[in-house]
């Protein structure tokens, strides 16, 4: 490590600094340098420095929780394909068949996100900003197996450049960049995002064939089209369930929001009022089921609330992207109601309009826009509270 | 959307003689040149938005459209211009609204009568360029005051920068969104996921959120080409 450090330090360092050949590509170098190493500056004016946390380790302990459900959604994607085809296959083979499927899609996720914001930094002349290391693992996530590489990279770019360049870069951006990401792609391709193809990889070599009687629908899509699903609650909570490589297994969710509450990155608020919001409308929704308009609605209203809460990407949204604190709502009370809201809205949709069984990432995306309004009425709430109690005590005294 | 914005009022000739202006001298060319950069009604003054998200799908209506608007914005400044002075200030809105009213009948006539499938594609929104803030915007702050050649050529300045913006829009929305361009297939057929290819075309592009986008991303690139531009 001493060697390589000695090395950077007297024959590539100089190339980039002020006066030197590639000045203008400090940005990068410096990106590389600090992620290796510790930076060598110290800063110049008073800091009050209370933990040595900063933005990527934030960024890693997020990868870190997100880790599980990575591994999980590879071996998930195998198990399924090999069930699909009726093949008896080892626990080896199935992750590898995922492995192979899945790797892809973060390296062209990584390689694209990574690659604008480093130009966007160049351009600029910022020093590279880590807010895409999250976003590039969480968007492979939040797709299906089958989508085409190439329109994930679409979609990473539409989120970098539009969802967060534009507004100045990491901690700027109004909307979450990963679920924007999923979000344009929804809408841009969606035969490739929704429906019953895309979620179970059924690519068959010689000689093989799909299974009679096999479905890819998800359990959501079931449940919405005909308010019954193959798959039982226990393996929605495991995670065996066919859906978006990272969403389906509640059970690592828990684990990896259990990470997020313990090192305190992840706001427990937002998570706990969005299950309670979540859990509020899926009561509603079973005490007016019997007056639903058809009876799959009915069938689907009426679908236990816990058993809402632990289908389709719910917690995987709820953990890992309404807590993102750049468009989430930034006071204690703010959080409360937006992550009440997020989970509400998310169970609403999902139930009104089948076509949107993602309802969790239409209610997130529509709360970060809600949040700077929630934080305001907050704040003027509080400061008309203490200005009461002020008015109070110089009336008392 | 509609508010007019009256604070743009150019000067009023002075009347003191002097040579005759030729017809297309500097001043009269930035007439024309103006609305095209440094004062695109979309781009800079961000008017008449809510047409160029509601046509600008396919080419072939945004290109009908620009031309319906280059019309009656031509034809409109130049009647204004010519009553300037018979008007009385109190009605003058009213009887701005008649003549662009009057003209836009006339432009939906026509469109009924020769190109009926554009002129149902384009539904209301032709009636509504009465409503077209750019057009009661240059009635306003330039045709009441200005001689009718001048307006004529601020006129067609104005409706081009307007229609101008339509098309780009257009084009890239019904390239990236439908694979087309005039309604004929661009994107060999042979591409398509469908068929075996790679390709898909993009639905987000027909929805209006994209061509808000786009219209967006031109105002990005104007401004970082034209830096007087950029407020503050």
């Amino acid at each position: 490590m001493k060697a390589i450090q000695n090395f950077l330090e007297e024959n590539i360092k100089p190339n980039f600094e002020k006066g030197g050949k590639l000045e203008r590509y400090w940005p990068v170098y410096d990106g590389f340098e600090t992620f290796l190493f510790v930076p060598g500056h110290t800063a110049e004016s008073g800091a009050h420095i209370r933990d040595g946390i900063d933005l990527k380790r934030t960024m890693n302990t997020v990868i870190m929780a997100l880790v599980p459900c990575l591994l999980f959604g590879m071996w998930n994607v195998g198990l399924h394909h090999y069930n699909a085809l009726g093949i008896d296959a080892t626990f080896t083979q199935q992750f590898i068949f995922g492995a192979i499927k899945v790797i892809p899609m973060v390296i062209v996720s990584y390689g694209v996100g990574l690659g604008l914001e480093f130009l966007f930094c160049v351009i600029k002349g910022h020093q590279i900003e880590e807010g895409y290391l999250v976003s590039g693992m969480l968007i492979p996530l939040i797709m299906p197996v089958d989508i085409p590489l190439w329109m994930v990279a679409l979609s990473v770019a539409f989120a970098v450049v539009i969802g967060k360049e534009v507004f100045g870069g990491t901690g700027m951006n109004i909307f979450n960049p990963a679920l924007l990401a999923r979000a344009f792609a929804f809408f841009a391709y969606p035969s490739y995002m929704s429906g019953d193809k895309v979620w179970i990889n059924t690519s068959v070599r010689e000689g093989q064939a799909v299974v009679d009687g096999f479905s890819g629908a998800t359990a959501l899509g079931d449940l919405a089209t005909t308010g019954a699903t193959q798959y039982s609650a226990f393996d929605a909570f495991i995670g065996t369930i066919p859906g978006s490589i990272g969403e389906t297994s509640v059970l690592l969710i828990i684990l990896g929001a259990g990470l997020l509450i313990f090192t305190g990155i992840g706001s427990w608020r937002i998570m706990l009022s969005a299950v309670i919001g979540g859990a509020v409308m899926g009561l509603i929704f079973n005490a007016v089921a019997p007056f639903a308009l058809s009876p799959e609605q009915q069938a689907f209203m009426a679908v236990p609330f816990w058993h809402q809460l632990i289908l389709g990407g719910f917690a995987f949204g709820v953990v890992y992207m309404a807590t993102d604190p750049v468009s989430g709502s930034q006071t204690e009370t703010g959080k409360y109601i937006y992550g009440f809201f997020i989970g509400f809205l998310s169970i609403m949709i999902r139930v009104f309009n089948p076509a949107y069984p993602e309802g969790v990432m239409l209610a997130i995306l529509f709360m970060n826009t809600m949040a700077p309004l929630i934080d305001h009425y907050v704040i003027q709430a509080n400061i008309k509270k203490r200005q009461q109690r002020l008015a109070l005590k110089t009336a008392g005294a | 959307m509609a508010d007019v914005d009256v604070l743009e009022k150019e000067v009023v000739e002075k009347p003191v003689p002097k040579p005759k202006e030729p017809l297309f001298s500097k001043k009269n060319r930035k007439l024309l040149s103006d609305p095209f950069d440094d004062n695109n009604p979309i781009t800079v003054q961000v008017l008449g938005i809510c047409s160029a998200l509601a046509i600008t799908v396919k080419l072939q209506p945004a290109i009908v459209m620009a031309l319906s608007v280059v019309f009656v914005m031509a034809s409109g400044n130049v009647i204004i211009s010519l009553l300037r002075n018979f008007v009385p200030n109190r009605i003058r809105i009213i009887v701005q609204l008649v003549v662009v009213a009057s003209l836009v009948v006339l432009v939906d006539q026509v469109l009924k009568a020769f190109v009926y499938d554009v002129s149902k594609e384009l539904a209301v929104f032709v009636g509504l360029i009465i409503t077209n803030c750019i057009i009661m915007g240059r009635l306003e702050a330039f045709a009441l005051g200005n001689k009718p050649w001048r307006s004529f050529l601020d006129g067609i300045g104005n409706a081009w920068g307007y229609g101008i913006i339509l098309i780009i829009v257009a084009f890239f929305r019904e390239l990236f969104g439908s694979g087309q361009l005039m309604g004929y297939q661009i994107v060999p057929e042979s591409w398509y996921l469908a068929n075996g290819g790679f390709y898909s075309d993009n639905g987000f592009m027909l929805l209006p959120p994209m061509a808000l986008i786009t219209v967006g991303v031109l105002i990005w690139i104007q401004r970082a080409r034209n830096t007087k531009l950029i407020e503050d």
